[in-house]
């Protein structure tokens, strides 16, 4: 059984504590995001998971086969055309030059760029046609385990739902285990088993919330119900700082 | 090889794209002749007479052997200054203290005037190839060094990054990642590199040599000959618009295809 287990981790920028004793498993086939506000140290939880960054203290044991990253910015590659962007994690697992093309074509039609896409450099297409272009490359090599740094931010409300799905049909076939990261909490519920809270300073997990209905059948009402009944948490409203509308400042 | 033939499908575009710049050439050539109209042949020759002294000195074997003696120099010095600047920018780059402590060194190579190399290379070298030869390598290296420099400098974290996350192999991560960044900033400084060369060998030869075409250029200057004068001109910068505009412009174009 693949997992990936984090135990008693703990990471210093310099003198200021970014996490503070961080716990938690992800299974096989499971969605575990982790939502909290910007700048809590999120992305660097992520990073220290998938070996981006080097464990100082505490531990990561990561017994998946393979994993890929997709980040927050697309980071595609300026010099390279759209299939050869996609086509770059195939070709480090070694695949042959002309069959990482065929499969990223056919992967790239899958996440919406068409034909007369393929030869064009990053700098010629939108904001959103890179984001999904980098989706692309990170589940063109079919991981294990993904990471997601909030892909989906820079995406409009139709192309988010879109990327979405995708997931969550590779959820429903339990093909992918993910790990998550937003600020969206609507996001987190629409596709995650379970949801741990980090509040800033220094990121630590203050609270866990599960989802035991499948991803396929979570329609708009239930997420629309679990957002609003999530929203009324005291934790969350004192991690994010929240105040209800028309409350003075 | 994919490159070549796609540089070679273009290139009559890119030629046939020249029109532009050839009406404005023979825009400039019409006010020089309204000069030579002006200030008569003495000051300013007319074009057709600069032409016709430039073609009999193509059929003169000496003046051949001197077009030779300069092309030699400028590209053995540009080829020095190339691979060192090159390799010594690179590795500047790659090392935060080298690329910190070479800063101040290039300021001073490039604000010393090339005239006071010279001086010091005829001082070192006396009147020979390697005063010149000496001189172009000192004027264009740094050129070289700092694009190389820079080019490494400025490797973005992010798409290395990217490239751990990927467990990119180290033979992809320099072809895909380091090396379109890093020759995307030492080709446009070779380039200059390159002009420069062109411009210093004539002034090396002009001061510190008995042959090529600088020193041509000097006995021109003392028979008062200004329609050679000019042609001699006319030679440097035809060979100069000659390898910019054909040889380099259109690679120039194809690799920076992927910039803004």
């Amino acid at each position: 059984m693949e997992r990936l287990e984090v135990s008693k981790l703990n990471h210093h920028f310099g003198f200021t504590e970014v996490l503070n004793n961080i716990n938690f498993t992800l299974e096989q086939g499971q969605v575990l995001s982790v939502v909290g506000p910007s700048g809590g140290g999120k992305t660097t939880l992520l990073h220290l998971c998938a070996g981006l960054l080097d464990v100082e203290e505490g531990r990561v044991e990561n017994s998946f086969v393979s994993s890929s990253f997709a980040f927050q910015d697309a980071r595609l590659l300026p010099w390279k055309n759209v299939i050869d962007n996609i086509s770059l994690g195939l070709l480090a697992n070694g695949w042959d030059k002309t069959v990482a093309t065929k499969k990223s074509q056919e992967i790239a039609l899958k996440f919406g760029p068409e034909a007369d896409d393929f030869d064009k450099f990053p700098k010629d297409l939108s904001g959103g046609m890179r984001q999904r272009v980098s989706f692309a490359r990170a589940l063109a090599v079919r991981p294990s385990l993904l990471f997601l740094d909030e892909p989906f931010s820079a995406l409009d409300i139709g192309l988010k739902q879109e990327s979405q799905t995708i997931l969550i049909d590779m959820i429903s076939k339990k093909s992918i285990t993910i790990l998550f990261i937003t600020h969206d909490i609507m996001e987190a519920i629409k596709l995650s088993d379970k949801v741990l809270l980090l509040e800033a300073d220094p990121g630590h997990i203050v609270k866990e919330f599960s989802f035991e209905l499948p991803q396929k059948q979570r329609d708009d009402k239930f997420v629309y119900e679990q957002t609003a009944k999530i929203l009324q948490d005291k934790t969350i409203i004192n991690t994010f700082e929240l105040r209800p509308i028309g409350a003075k400042l | 090889m994919k490159f070549t033939v796609k540089l070679l499908k273009d290139f009559p575009q890119y030629l046939w794209s020249g029109w532009g710049a050839i009406a404005s050439i023979l825009l400039f050539v019409a006010t020089w002749d309204i000069g030579h109209q002006i200030y008569g042949s003495l000051v300013l020759p007319s074009p057709l007479e600069t032409f016709g002294t430039l073609g009999a000195m193509l059929g003169d074997p000496a003046v051949i052997d001197d077009i030779n003696t300069t092309l030699y120099r400028a590209f053995l010095g540009f080829f020095i200054s190339l691979t060192l600047g090159s390799v010594l920018g690179l590795l500047a780059g790659f090392f935060a203290t080298a690329s910190m402590m070479s800063r101040p060194i290039v300021t001073i190579l490039m604000g010393m005037p090339p005239i006071a190399w010279i001086v010091l290379a005829m001082i070192w070298f006396g009147m020979s190839d390697e005063t010149v030869i000496f001189t172009v390598v000192v004027a264009s290296f740094p050129i070289i060094f700092v694009g190389a420099l820079q080019g490494t400098r400025t490797l973005d974290g992010e798409l290395k990054q990217m490239a751990d996350s990927f467990k990119l192999p180290y033979r992809m991560k320099f072809f895909d990642i380091y090396f379109p960044h890093i020759f995307s900033y030492l080709f446009p400084a070779w380039v200059s590199g390159l002009g420069m060369s062109w411009k210093i060998v004539i002034m090396a030869e002009l001061l510190a040599s008995n042959d090529g075409l600088g020193a041509g250029l000097a006995v021109a200057r003392s028979h008062l000959d200004t329609p050679t004068a000019l042609a001699i001109v006319s030679i440097m910068i035809g060979s100069l618009m000659f390898i910019e505009y054909i040889v380099l412009e259109p690679i120039k174009r194809e690799v920076e295809l992927w910039r803004d």
